[in-house]
Order: structure tokens, then C-alpha cells, then sequence
């Protein structure tokens, strides 16, 4: 699981209302490279949810991200910050793990990079 | 400008559309509410592989060309006619500026001959060639990289067919060729090389088709709610497109059948990136945080209607054995329990579906998704789902059997997603439910599909038997 995913999801449990974002508890991190894309990511970067990302980045033990999203002008002239946001996004992996709920502590395993949202048949 | 349009003779219902999302992709500027304009050869049926179509450059029609499935080549046309008279009047009368420059003596030019419902000896093909004299070709032949690529094709009339109307009349065409079609991709795409499969996996040749209707390219963000191998989001990778998958079927998403044979696997068999992400959700109880909305670009998926592979979702109502009541999971228990799901009818799986694009996608972003239609002997019009903030912009029939056929949408978001809409929707949804939901209802359109004959329907007297379904060509094709 990348963050750019952690950055979508959150807890769905019926009357959970603190949900947002889900606490990473790392068990294997691994990076992976991808093919650098701008256009991509000056999509994305107007989408997400940037304390959510550096949380989530912190958590996965990468802490290059400013506490504070920049200004989208900075992405057309600052490739090197494109670059940080892409490895972050896109290149960290959980690959075993859990997303943890932060109201409830309801555990979403991951496992082989595949989170599972699946909800149990009381929490429907 | 218009352009001569050779098609591959299959899935006609396909090939417009095919032409329209492309033509949109490589930036055709196209006003709102109106669409490519069209033209057919005299006399010739719509379901004619040839066809006319205006575009505004050169360019896009080689694009378009490149990148589709169905389009055999775009020509410039350059003359036609009934007969090998009509046809030199015809090149003789188009103006030679539009000609001279692809006849110049530093060029070098090959001529092709094509036909369509005959075959012609290679004697015949250079007579006809040779009967070319008339165009004053100045190059040197090539028949391996000409700088022009030349096209004399020939049909001949084709008969009454199976009590269907002709398609084309006999007509002559010759044209210089400005984009052809890569068909290669579909040998190496296509599903016996497939490492993981399964059941409902989507034809190579569909799947591109999809994805061009998708208009998937660079930088777009593609999403399949029902990825299960992945077999849509492989061609939208193809076009270079970022996709992400989701699926309720943890095994099909997560393991697959091995560590080199599962959904990763399907792309990195092509060299293809892999998905930004696979997950297990279940669309009737999405898990997307508040205030996520426009983010895919296409929406492309083919649900389970109920024929090869049912719906499911959360909240099945298996009783849990030594629980403190029939449906709580015990806390001991939590961490491996795996949860029962119910059945998720199509009008149920189709809204939330709608309701997942009117939220998701960006304004003018696609969804595309098939949609199962039973052909009954009624002939009664079919009424499509609707949504507020989508129109629909093209609709692709492919019959499966003489019972059912599915159909592929694919809808356009033209309004934003808002509480007001969603509330219009609602009720656009009870409505569709209401009327239309008889046949979609859990189970009706398998047993449809699957019913025997039934025996007063049967004919034993083959005079008074008359074929209830009408005759239809194009989409068996």
C-alpha cells in the first residue's frame, strides 16, 4: 500500500466519526521505484490531503516533507520537492502492517501491500 | 477535412464510438451537444466497413488511427466511383495541389490493392495497378518504407445475406493512406498468454476498447471498483495510464495464485506499471475519507451481473456460532475473523456505482462500464441507469447469446457532484428501481440467460415458424 491511498481512505464503521487519517503501524517497509511523472503529480498534489501525507510519511519513517503543504506554484519551478512528494506518494510501500482507526483502534490489516477495508458484519 | 475510414469488419456498434473518444483525445474540438461529423459511401449500408468521417487535421486522423482497435487505416481520399472509368474521372477532377506533393521525384510510394467480399489474383492486383497511369507518379517504388502509402481497394457488391439488406455497394476507392492500426497489441495482449485468470477476465481486443472510450493516457488516474485480475486496468496501463484496482474478493486481489502469478503479476508480464494501488473494499460501504471527490480521471469496469459472477457485499446475515448475540463478533476473534457478505443485486451494484463516479471523477471525466440487456421477443426499449451529473455519450452492443447481450456505456460527467444532485438522483435511481428492476432483480437475469425453451415456443411445423427475434447483423460480428 502506498500513501497516496492511505491519503483516500479512512474508517467506515457506522458511528465512528473521528476516522480521518488512519494511524500506520509498520510491520516491512519497502520502496519501490516508479516512473517519475509531473503531470501526475501536480494532478494529485491539488487532492491530497497534505497533513494526512506527512503523517502517514512520518509513520513509514521518511521525514523530508514540510509540516506545511507549499504553494502549487512551487511544484511548476521546485523539482526537487516533486521529486520528495513522488517518493513519498508513490515509491514507499507498506507491505505488511495495519491502518488503525483513530477513534475505535479497529485494526485494517495489510497484508502483501493489499490493504483490507472489509468491514465485520457488526460494524456495518 | 474528410477522411476515409476503413474499419475491421467487427463489433459495428463499437466502431464510432471507438473513432468519437479518440478523435476528443487528441484534441479535436468538438462543440458541445454535437458530435463528429459522418458520411457514407453511396449506397452503402451503416454497417459497411467504409465510412466517411470529418476531422480537423491530418494529425488527429493518424492519431486516431494509431491508437485504435477498430479502424483499419484513414485516407485521403483522392477519387471513387462505380467503375475503373468513374474511378480515373474521380482522381483526374481532385485538384492536383492536393496531389503533386506526394508524387515528387525524391519521394518513393507504394500502391496496395485491398479488397472486401472477394479475393484478387496477384495478376489481377497489378493490372489494376498498372491501369493507374493516369497519376503522373514522379518517386521511386518501395514496397518496404515508402515515404506514401497508396490504397486502391475494391468491393463487390455484397448479396442479400440471411434475409439482411446489402451492406455496400460494388464501389472503387483510392486514397493515400495518412494512419493505420497497430493490431499488433492484441497478439500480445491477449488472454492465453495471460499468466493469472479468471472467470470473468475481459477480452484483450474489449479491454482496449474500453479503455479508449475511457480516453486512458499519461498522467490520467484510471480506477476499476471490480478489478478482480485486472484485465481492464492492463490495457489502461497500456496507454500509459496510473490505475488503481479494488476488489471485495481479498483472494483474487492479495494472493492470486502464487507470487508470480497474481494481479502484479498480469503487468509486469508486459513491462507495464503496476497498479498505485489494489484494495479490498466493498463498494456498497466505500472507505473513502469525507471530503475526497474528483480524483480519477476514468472510471472503467465490467460488474457482476449475475450470469458468470454474482455481486457481493458486506453484511450477510450468517449467524455467528458462541457470540454474545447472533452477529457480534467476539473480541478474541476479531483479528482473523472473516466477515460473511450477502448478495448485491445489479440495480443496487449499478447506483453505487453511479454514485461512486458523480463523486470521483473529475468534470468531463468517463465512466465506462458494461451493462447486461436481456434480448427478449418484445422487442421493448431498453432503458439505461441514469445520473444527474452524467450524460451518455455512447452505447455499444456486443450479443453474447439469443438470449442476452451486454452493453457497453460510457457516460461523460457533465455536472458536479453536489447534496442537491444527489437527492435528484435518488430518485432518478427509485425511479429506474421501480420500473425497470423486474429483470434485474437478484438471480432473474440467470435464470433468463439460462432457462430452458420453452416447449409451446417450439415449432414442430417449420412453415408457420417464424424467428420472433429480428435479424440483426452487425453486433454478432
Amino acid at each position: 500500500m502506498r500513501l497516496i491511498v492511505h491519503n483516500m481512505l479512512s474508517c467506515n464503521i457506522k458511528g465512528v466519526v473521528n476516522k480521518f487519517p488512519l494511524r500506520i503501524e509498520p510491520e516491512k517497509i519497502i520502496v519501490k521505484k516508479v516512473d517519475f511523472n509531473p503531470d501526475f503529480l501536480k494532478h494529485m498534489f491539488a487532492k491530497i490531503d497534505w497533513k494526512a501525507l506527512v503523517y502517514g510519511a512520518r509513520s513509514m519513517e521518511h521525514t523530508e516533507l514540510p509540516d506545511n503543504a507549499p504553494d502549487i506554484k512551487t511544484l511548476e519551478s521546485d523539482e526537487s520537492f516533486l521529486r520528495k512528494f513522488h517518493h513519498a506518494l508513490l515509491e514507499l510501500h507498506l507491505e505488511e502492517g495495519s491502518l488503525v482507526c483513530p477513534e475505535t483502534g479497529r485494526k485494517f490489516p495489510v497484508n502483501k501491500g493489499i490493504p483490507n477495508m472489509l468491514l465485520h458484519e457488526d460494524e456495518v | 477535412m474528410w477522411f476515409l475510414c476503413v474499419f475491421y469488419h467487427r463489433l459495428l456498434d463499437f466502431r464510432k464510438p471507438e473513432v468519437e473518444a479518440l478523435a476528443e483525445l487528441f484534441g479535436e474540438e468538438i462543440a458541445e451537444n454535437e458530435s463528429l461529423q459522418w458520411r457514407l459511401p453511396e449506397h452503402h449500408h451503416n454497417d459497411t466497413p467504409f465510412h466517411f468521417v470529418q476531422l480537423s487535421s491530418e494529425e488527429i486522423a493518424r492519431n486516431i488511427a494509431k491508437r485504435s482497435i477498430l479502424v483499419k487505416g484513414m485516407y485521403e481520399l483522392w477519387g471513387e466511383g462505380t467503375c475503373y472509368e468513374e474511378l480515373k474521372d474521380s482522381i483526374q477532377s481532385y485538384p492536383d495541389s492536393r496531389k503533386l506533393p506526394f508524387l515528387t521525384s525524391d519521394s518513393t510510394f507504394r500502391i496496395s490493392v485491398e479488397t472486401f467480399g472477394k479475393a484478387l489474383t496477384f495478376e489481377e492486383q497489378k493490372d489494376r495497378i498498372q491501369s493507374l497511369t493516369y497519376i503522373p507518379f514522379e518517386g521511386r517504388v518501395d514496397l518496404k518504407n515508402p515515404d506514401h502509402n497508396f490504397f486502391l481497394m475494391e468491393m463487390i457488391e455484397s448479396e442479400e445475406n440471411n434475409g439482411l439488406q446489402p451492406i455496400l455497394q460494388r464501389r472503387i476507392f483510392f486514397g493515400r493512406e495518412v494512419g493505420f492500426a497497430d493490431r499488433k497489441l492484441l497478439p500480445t495482449f491477449q488472454l492465453k498468454s495471460r499468466t493469472y485468470l479468471g472467470p470473468t477476465a475481459m477480452d484483450a481486443e474489449m479491454a482496449f476498447l474500453m479503455a479508449n472510450q475511457a480516453k486512458a493516457t499519461s498522467g490520467k488516474l484510471v480506477y476499476d471498483p471490480f478489478v478482480g485480475t485486472g484485465s481492464i486496468l492492463v490495457s489502461a496501463a497500456r496507454f500509459g495510464a496510473m490505475t488503481m484496482g479494488a476488489d471485495i474478493d481479498i483472494r483474487v486481489v492479495r494472493d492470486g495464485r502464487g507470487p508470480d502469478c497474481n494481479v502484479w503479476s498480469n503487468f509486469k508480464q508486459y513491462g507495464l506499471p503496476t497498479p498505485v494501488a489494489l484494495l479490498r473494499m466493498d463498494n456498497n460501504v466505500p472507505p473513502w475519507r469525507s471530503g475526497l471527490k474528483e480524483i480519477f480521471d476514468a472510471i472503467i469496469c465490467d460488474p457482476p451481473y449475475g450470469v458468470r459472477a454474482g455481486g457481493r457485499k458486506s453484511g450477510g446475515r450468517k449467524i455467528l456460532r458462541g457470540t454474545v448475540d447472533p452477529y457480534t463478533v467476539p473480541d478474541d476473534k476479531r483479528t482473523d475473523h472473516i466477515p460473511s457478505t450477502g448478495a448485491y443485486s445489479l440495480v443496487e451494484c449499478v447506483h453505487d456505482l453511479l454514485h461512486l463516479a458523480a463523486r470521483m471523477l473529475v468534470m468531463k471525466g468517463r465512466l465506462v462500464f458494461f451493462f447486461p440487456v436481456l434480448r427478449d421477443e418484445t422487442g421493448s426499449e431498453v432503458k439505461f441507469p441514469e445520473h444527474p451529473c452524467f450524460k451518455l455519450v455512447a452505447v455499444s452492443e456486443q450479443i453474447l447469446s439469443s438470449r442476452y447481450s451486454r452493453v457497453l456505456l460510457t457516460m461523460v460527467k457533465v455536472e458536479p457532484y453536489s447534496e442537491d444532485i444527489e437527492e435528484a438522483a435518488r430518485l432518478m435511481h427509485l425511479e429506474f428501481r421501480e420500473n425497470h428492476l423486474k429483470w434485474l432483480e437478484d438471480g432473474n437475469i440467470h435464470s433468463s440467460v439460462f432457462k430452458p425453451i420453452d416447449s409451446s415456443q417450439i415449432h414442430t411445423d417449420p412453415k408457420t415458424f417464424k424467428d420472433p427475434k429480428p435479424k440483426y447483423r452487425g453486433k454478432y460480428v
